[in-house]
């Protein structure tokens, strides 16, 4: 079992709130998923500027560290946001290949959470209200973001075993349910160039939904491969730039509600979790049909 | 009419509370607000008490209900109506998976659609779905009445045993051991009653009857590719 919440905001008034309405939603979920919690938000989107999500067991060390040298690199001051044991790291996009290398192979105990132009991803182990205070998500604001609660089932409790995992720019998905060929296809992107950092088998969904992107496929295309060749139970809920997509397995027996007003599209594993949004009682409630891709862009 | 507010009071003790009441108890009107898709909302009920939700409601509600007369104001999440014995539960809105499952008697109207596994194992249930419903339903239903006013998933069902199963939409296929029969006087008679008593405005002539073949009650050699 895992708990999973999204929201994608039509309304851009809203867009101040979606850290606390999201760290509510996710909060509701703890029982499905009390051991770790992770959320991506999109948020901020610049042009000629990339984000780079890191985290560290060591953050005073380590970014402080990566601050001196980046800075000895490019001559120019970056930005460096510390949160807790996350950082965002703000670079012009033309140097982005050179600071990944200098990030992967002189810091060997920072991972890279995710890279785009707007995700950030923050997740840890942990009760998800702790969690989300760690990272005070609740002040977060942002045009659409994605939670997840975790109850470990496919590989260990883990900062890296948490969800959403991010395998292509501005991309991420979480999950609920588990893959039963994450092995034989893990192999099989490996060879195609995409390499997965875990054990997990949703980060092996995530990066075939990278993988087939990157061969021209649109994000609801991506998902449509994704029932013939991803085996297993699967919710899945996908984030990119400029939007989210569900996709529940042909057998459906993991849950997933949807919710639609004029101001936002509400994605959550059951209906308690988006109870408190503004107008959900007027909303069109519905659960998503099985093997059906829905998704929505701004 | 009393009035629980579930924002207010546990839900413990509101199950605990409408478990106590007993058939000679006065209160038999009940209220149930702000239900917030709570888990587990009226379950165990065992006298004829008349309850309403008003909202939707999570996992589980009106599990092993006797006797009582419960209506949702809202959706029902998965497991709705599990296990009835008797009485009657009424969805006005939509129902999730394995609704009514293993239901052992009673009427269990859903007034929008069910998802998949609908009355799965069912065992004397009725079911009165007036909307659509989801893959795998009635599967290995041993008796009781299955009605879809609209249409129905994959596998309607599959390896089912005694359970009729009543039509009125397209199904998109039937599961194994599963055919349409004829619709006889005594099968007009049980699905007028059974559309009559679930407010749906109907006709029984409408309908068509699926049930078993029953080629697959005993292991047969030849059958072996069916399972």
């Amino acid at each position: 079992m895992c708990g999973i919440v999204g929201l994608f905001l039509k309304d851009k008034s809203l867009e101040t709130a979606l850290g606390e309405m999201l760290t509510q939603m996710l909060i509701t979920m703890s029982d499905r998923g009390p051991d770790s919690a992770g959320i991506a938000i999109y948020k901020n989107p610049t042009n000629s500027f990339t984000k780079i999500t890191v985290q560290s067991s060591q953050p005073q060390i380590d970014f402080k560290n990566i601050k001196t040298e980046l800075d000895n690199f490019s001559n120019q001051k970056l930005e460096i946001i510390t949160i807790d044991t996350h950082a965002i790291i703000t670079i012009e996009t033309k140097y982005l290949n050179n600071i990944k290398e200098i990030l992967t192979t002189s810091f060997h105990n920072i991972r890279i959470m995710s890279i785009g132009d707007s995700i950030e991803i923050y997740k840890e182990v942990g009760l998800p209200e702790t969690v989300a205070n760690r990272f005070d998500i609740s002040k977060m604001s942002g045009s659409h973001g994605i939670g997840h609660t975790r109850m470990a089932t496919e590989s260990a409790v883990t900062t890296m075993g948490a969800h959403p995992f991010s395998t292509g720019n501005d991309q991420c998905l979480v999950h609920n349910g588990s893959l039963s060929n994450h092995n034989s296809l893990r192999r099989k992107l490996l060879k195609e160039g995409i390499k997965c950092e875990t054990d997990n088998d949703t980060e092996v969904a995530a990066a075939y939904l990278t993988y087939k992107m990157n061969d021209g496929y649109n994000l609801g295309d991506a998902l449509k491969a994704g029932i013939t060749e991803l085996d297993g139970f699967y919710t899945f809920l996908v984030g990119t730039k400029s939007g989210f997509g569900v996709l529940r397995d042909p057998i459906a027996c993991k849950p997933a509600v949807l919710a639609e007003t004029e101001q936002y599209v509400a994605f959550g594993s059951e209906y308690r979790a988006l109870v408190n949004l503004p107008n959900i009682d007027i909303a069109k409630v519905w659960e998503p049909e099985p093997a059906t891709v829905y998704f929505w862009e701004h | 009419m009393e009035t629980i507010d579930l924002t207010k009071s546990s839900l413990r003790d509101l199950n605990e509370l409408l478990q106590r009441q007993s058939e000679i108890a006065n209160q038999k009107q009940w209220e149930i607000i702000n239900p917030k898709g709570a888990h587990a909302v009226a379950v165990g009920l065992n006298a004829s008490l008349e309850l309403s939700v008003k909202g939707s409601t999570g996992y589980y509600c009106a599990g092993m209900n006797q006797k009582a007369n419960i209506k949702v104001y809202g959706s029902a999440g998965p497991g709705v109506c599990e296990n009835m014995m008797s009485g009657c539960v009424t969805i006005e809105g939509d129902a999730s998976q394995y609704a009514g499952a293993t239901g052992q008697g009673g009427l269990l109207v859903i007034k929008g659609n069910a998802a998949s596994r609908c009355g799965i194992s069912m065992k004397g249930i009725d079911i009165v779905v007036h909307g659509n419903i989801g893959h795998m339903s009635a599967f290995m239903g041993q008796s009781g009445n299955l009605v879809v006013l609209g249409d129905t998933g994959d596998a309607l069902g599959d390896s089912i045993y005694e359970a009729r199963l009543f039509v009125r939409g397209n199904v998109k296929s039937l599961g194994a051991d599963c055919v349409e029969k004829e619709m006889r006087s005594e099968h007009l008679n049980i699905l007028q009653d059974l559309l009559n008593r679930s407010n749906a405005n109907a006709d029984a002539k409408e309908f068509k009857r699926y049930g078993s073949a029953r080629k697959l009650y005993n292991f047969d050699i030849d059958n072996a590719g069916n399972y």
